[in-house]
């Protein structure tokens, strides 16, 4: 691979070729130096060498902020590596940077004596004003002392490099983004061809464009051959993961496809109502692409519609589901809760942002825990679960639907802007392997006559669910509040002759359903849908614990940062430490074994990035002194940050 | 999708009785939901379409009672939300016939922008506002649609705030179908009720509803069997605009202005306005639509009947286009589409 790294122009490399475990590598530039994109393509490149990989897009809520300036700056990281990693990195050994004010936000992550690959065509006055720098710090013998830095004058060469093609020299100067990426494919000796492939495509209606790119991208690599200043360069060899067929996936696709493959194992259709909001508009625009799959999008006239709309489609019999982050969940309550009295099956998914309020769009947090908890009006818990990576958001949309329909309940599903925007490889799984969910709708009886009332029975198999059983049976006509042994209601759908019946959001009677307000029935009504929501806990996988099944210190985490924790856990325990990490998914009802599992340890920590929500339910729930470790920061834990708290609590 | 009605010859002959639940109805006596309910109990089984194919959905108030006393599927849900959520529901069912029951402040106040994207998207639902210009459920509070100057329990100094007109507001949204009646005018109710459920795309119809308890007789001039005539105007497509008693009065435009006109002393049929409800321009709605008591009389009927496609329908024609043109989506090979690699 790597000899024939790009195609045509280059020559093999003779530099001596020097052997890593892995590598983080950030691109940072203004947002309009296409530093995503650039980012993106060494992720494909890596992951489809085999690497594995883990990427963090650091980019600001402004779609441009004024260029040049410090809010202007936008970042991708990414870690690649020969062994399993879980997160992006907590150090970076190669950033390049694109401008000064880059330079100012990020060159405090690069590692002492990393390598620093610097576009020194941009450190003119006027970059260096809007950076806020006094002097040029490429001339600061402290930036050359620390790091190894590679002045380099990416913007001209990039023109000089795309001469003769017509572009102007803005179009030209847009290129050079591939002259970084080119230098740094050639530093990591990755091969170049899917990232050509990629430029001829996307370019083919202006091939100039693509040609400037393609040379631009050649430039670079051509570049670090030859230039002194780079004496060798590194490669990281594949992974050893499980055997199988990967492709490289972001926390956002896992969970649409996720929720079409539910939909499909449940023989069903998906609808999907959202309004835009970051960080969950890709799931909606991933969905509108996929109409081939009979999903239905529909983007409604803001959150609270979007939740409406679900209601109804769950009413009208089709896997109904939403998506927003924190603002957006705020609107949805008070569909949510009538979801939750209606008892229809649909989903609701929170890719969590930092808040409160408007807070940090596009920055990662886990504050909304309580807000999934305890955000309606009256006692009206659901079931929450939270995905705790990119690709584990594939097989959680799943298990919310699963959830969701097999107990007649919504049910939020916690993601978060680290996993919706960060990749991973991800083991492609066979349709056919996946179990079908089981949704058994009650049957009809035609109307006979003109017939009404009294004439309904439901015949066949009850409802959904495999173990239900024909109790909805009755002479008195339909009882759509009759439950199974799950405390599930049945799901009749609009369309079936004999099951007319009225739900709503008043207090309804048991059993029938009929409005009814007295004190004895609503107390057992609302003990109904609370018992219903904890009885999931008989459902759900019992927690596992990774490391000693008792012993001094439990590290208790959740969601998205399941990857830190985990990695600064086997660092602690390869120190011979006697730390053990339970990392919950299933947040409401806690997996029936949890409260056990607290008590095996002297002491538990609970790190979260929020001010302690998880810990405030663990401690009102089991009664444990649980301590934690919180950051809010709007970005996620740093793997050295973890093993320090550890060695502390320990 | 099927076609919603099926052969009548197919279907059981179902009656109003049919359509009456076992529910006890607790609209105050002598409210005039009692009558819309009626009406619609006549009006559904005339229609062809199987009992359980029906949906009535609605929002929060006492018209939002409604679909508990019709023994079809409903959807009593919450305060301001039912197009949203019979959006919902006709989406992804377009075989379903849905009805949205609602109130002035349900439809206008806290549903205001609901309403609106559901009009201009015509999905192909039913959408009756009871108008009786008061909070009834909540006890007296002045809604939206209160005129300038009303008491209430709110407002005991008199309201403030201007009324919003609905049939302008359904007109603004560029409605395909705008009709009004009165809740006591029965065979004029019942004909509009039967207009609105055979119109393909979002039918409003706006009835005056008259709340004896909290807001009684605010639509006297418009009921009262001895003034009515000169308080409203019945409008007909292709006829000219006349009322009155004696049918002595007609609406003339004089340029873009109307004016009340006596019929004879040289003013014919010919000059005067001539209703056309299915005029591709709202224009001529809008302006009937703002003839307001006691300077105009207040039309009745349906103002605009247009066809224009129904965004339901639009979005499974896309589905079934990208089916077409694309095939069946196959997850497996979705997820194996891009840059894929296989590990040994």
């Amino acid at each position: 691979m790597s000899s024939t790294a790009l195609s045509g122009h280059c020559p093999p490399p003779q530099k001596p070729l020097e052997e890593l475990d892995s590598a983080v590598i950030r691109f940072c530039g203004d947002s309009g130096d296409g530093m995503q994109l650039v980012g993106t393509q060494f992720t494909n490149v890596s992951a489809a060498f085999g690497n594995d990989v883990s990427t963090f897009p650091d980019f600001p809520a402004e779609i441009r902020a004024p260029a040049g300036t410090l809010p202007g700056v936008s970042g991708f990281q990414l870690h690649f590596s020969s062994r399993d990693i879980f997160t992006p990195g907590d150090q970076v050994d190669t950033l390049v940077v694109m401008n000064p004010a880059a330079l100012k936000t990020n060159v405090n992550d690069l590692k002492r004596g990393g390598i620093l690959i610097v576009n020194e065509d941009e450190f003119d006055n006027s970059g260096l004003d809007k950076a806020g720098y006094e002097s040029n710090p490429l001339h600061d013998e402290n930036l050359r002392t620390r790091y190894d830095l590679h002045k380099v004058p990416m913007t001209r060469l990039t023109r000089d490099a795309v001469a003769g093609l017509g572009l102007s020299t803005k179009e030209a100067g847009r290129c050079k983004n591939f002259f970084a990426l080119g230098v740094v494919y050639w530093l990591y000796d990755r091969d170049a061809k899917p990232t050509e492939s990629w430029i001829n495509d996307k370019f083919k209606k202006t091939p100039a464009i693509g040609e400037a790119n393609l040379r631009a991208l050649r430039g670079g690599y051509n570049y670090g051959y030859s230039v002194e200043s780079f004496p060798k360069h590194y490669q990281v060899p594949k992974a050893k993961l499980p055997r199988g067929t990967y492709r490289k996936i972001t926390g956002n696709e896992a969970t649409a496809w996720g929720l079409v493959a539910a939909a499909k194992r449940a023989g069903k259709k998906l609808f999907y109502a959202g309004y835009p909001i970051t960080p969950a508009s890709d799931i909606l625009h991933e969905l509108s692409m996929m109409k081939n799959y009979g999903v239905r999008t529909f983007q409604a006239e803001d959150e609270i519609a979007a939740m409406s709309a679900v209601c109804g489609a769950a009413f009208a019999g089709e896997i109904a589901v939403t998506a927003s982050s924190g603002p957006g969940i705020c609107l949805k309550g008070e569909a949510m809760g009538l979801g939750a009295m209606t008892e229809l099956p649909m989903v609701i998914v929170d890719v969590q942002r930092g808040g409160p309020s408007t807070g940090l769009p596009t920055k990662t947090e886990q504050s909304d825990l309580l807000l999934a908890m305890f955000g309606r009006n009256g006692d009206n818990p659901v079931p929450i679960i939270a995905a705790a990576t990119p690709g584990d958001c594939f097989a959680m949309a799943q298990e919310a639907v699963r959830i969701a329909v097999e107990f007649m309940t919504p049910v939020i599903l916690l993601t978060d802007g680290y996993l919706a925007n960060g990749a991973e490889p991800w083991l492609i799984p066979k349709m056919s392997d996946l179990p079908p969910i089981r949704i058994i709708h009650p049957e009809g009886k035609p109307h006979v006559n003109g017939s009404t009332n009294g004439s309904a029975t439901q015949a066949g198999p009850s409802h959904n669910g495999p173990a239900h059983h024909g109790h909805a049976e009755s002479v008195n006509g339909f009882k759509p509040y009759l439950r199974n042994e799950k405390g599930a209601r049945p799901w009749a759908i609009p369309g079936t002759p004999g099951l007319e019946h009225r739900i709503g959001g008043l207090e309804k009677a048991d059993v029938t359903g009929n409005i009814d307000y007295s004190p004895a029935n609503h107390h057992k009504m609302v003990m109904n849908r609370v018992g219903k929501v904890a009885g999931v806990a008989n459902h759900i996988p019992v927690q596992e614990v990774f490391g000693p099944l008792a012993g001094k210190l439990l590290v208790l985490s959740w969601g998205g940062t399941f990857g830190a924790v985990r990695t600064a856990v086997q660092m602690m325990q390869q120190r011979g430490q006697s730390v053990a990490h339970a990392h919950l998914r299933y947040m409401n009802p806690f997996p029936r074994n949890l409260g056990d599992i607290l008590k095996k340890y002297d002491r538990v920590l609970i790190p979260e990035l929020n001010t302690g929500q998880l810990r405030l339910l663990i401690r009102g729930i089991f009664l444990v002194d649980a301590v934690g470790f919180n950051k809010v920061q709007g970005k996620p834990f740093l793997v050295h940050e973890l093993t320090q708290k550890i060695e502390e609590a320990l | 999708m099927s076609s919603l009605a099926t052969p009548a010859a197919a279907l059981p002959v179902l009656q109003p009785k049919d359509f009456a639940s076992d529910q006890e109805i607790r609209w105050c006596p002598r409210c005039g939901d009692y009558s819309i309910l009626a009406q619609m109990k006549k009006v559904l089984p005339t229609l062809g379409i199987p009992k359980e194919k029906f949906v009535f959905v609605s929002g929060i108030g006492c018209s939002s009672r409604f679909p508990y006393y019709v023994d079809t599927y409903g959807f009593h849900s919450i305060h301001g939300r039912a197009p949203a959520i019979a959006s919902g529901v006709k989406i992804s069912r377009p075989d379903l016939q849905v009805w949205v029951i609602t109130g002035d402040g349900d439809a206008l106040s806290i549903g205001g922008n609901h309403l609106m994207h559901a009009i201009r998207r015509n999905l192909d639902f039913k959408i009756i506002l009871f108008n009786n210009q008061i909070y009834g459920l909540t006890k007296g509070q002045y809604s939206p649609t209160s005129p300038v100057g009303q008491k209430t329990k709110s407002t005991p100094y008199g309201s403030l705030a201007n009324p919003v007109s609905p049939m302008c507001f359904a007109l603004g949204a560029e409605a395909t179908f705008v009709a009004r009646s009165v809740d006591v005018d029965i065979k004029h109710l019942t004909g509009v009720l039967e207009r609105a459920a055979k119109h393909k795309g979002t039918a409003f119809v706006e009835v005056y509803q008259d709340c004896n308890v909290f807001n009684s007789n605010a639509f006297l001039y418009a009921s009262d069997k001895e003034v009515k005539a000169d308080n409203v105007v019945y409008v007909e497509h292709g006829k000219p605009l006349i009322f009155g008693k004696d049918k002595k009065k007609g609406i003339r435009l004089h340029g873009m202005t109307p004016e009340v006109v006596e019929l004879g002393k040289g003013i014919t049929e010919d000059d005067l306005l001539f209703h056309d409800e299915k005029a591709a321009d709202p224009s001529l709605a809008f302006l009937l639509a703002r003839f307001r008591h006691p300077e105009f009389p207040e039309p009745m009927g349906v103002l605009r009947d247009i066809d224009k496609p129904c965004y339901d329908q639009a979005v499974n024609a896309q589905i079934e286009a990208a089916i077409a043109k694309q095939g069946e989506g196959d997850l497996d090979k979705l997820f194996e589409s891009g840059d894929t690699w296989v590990v040994e």
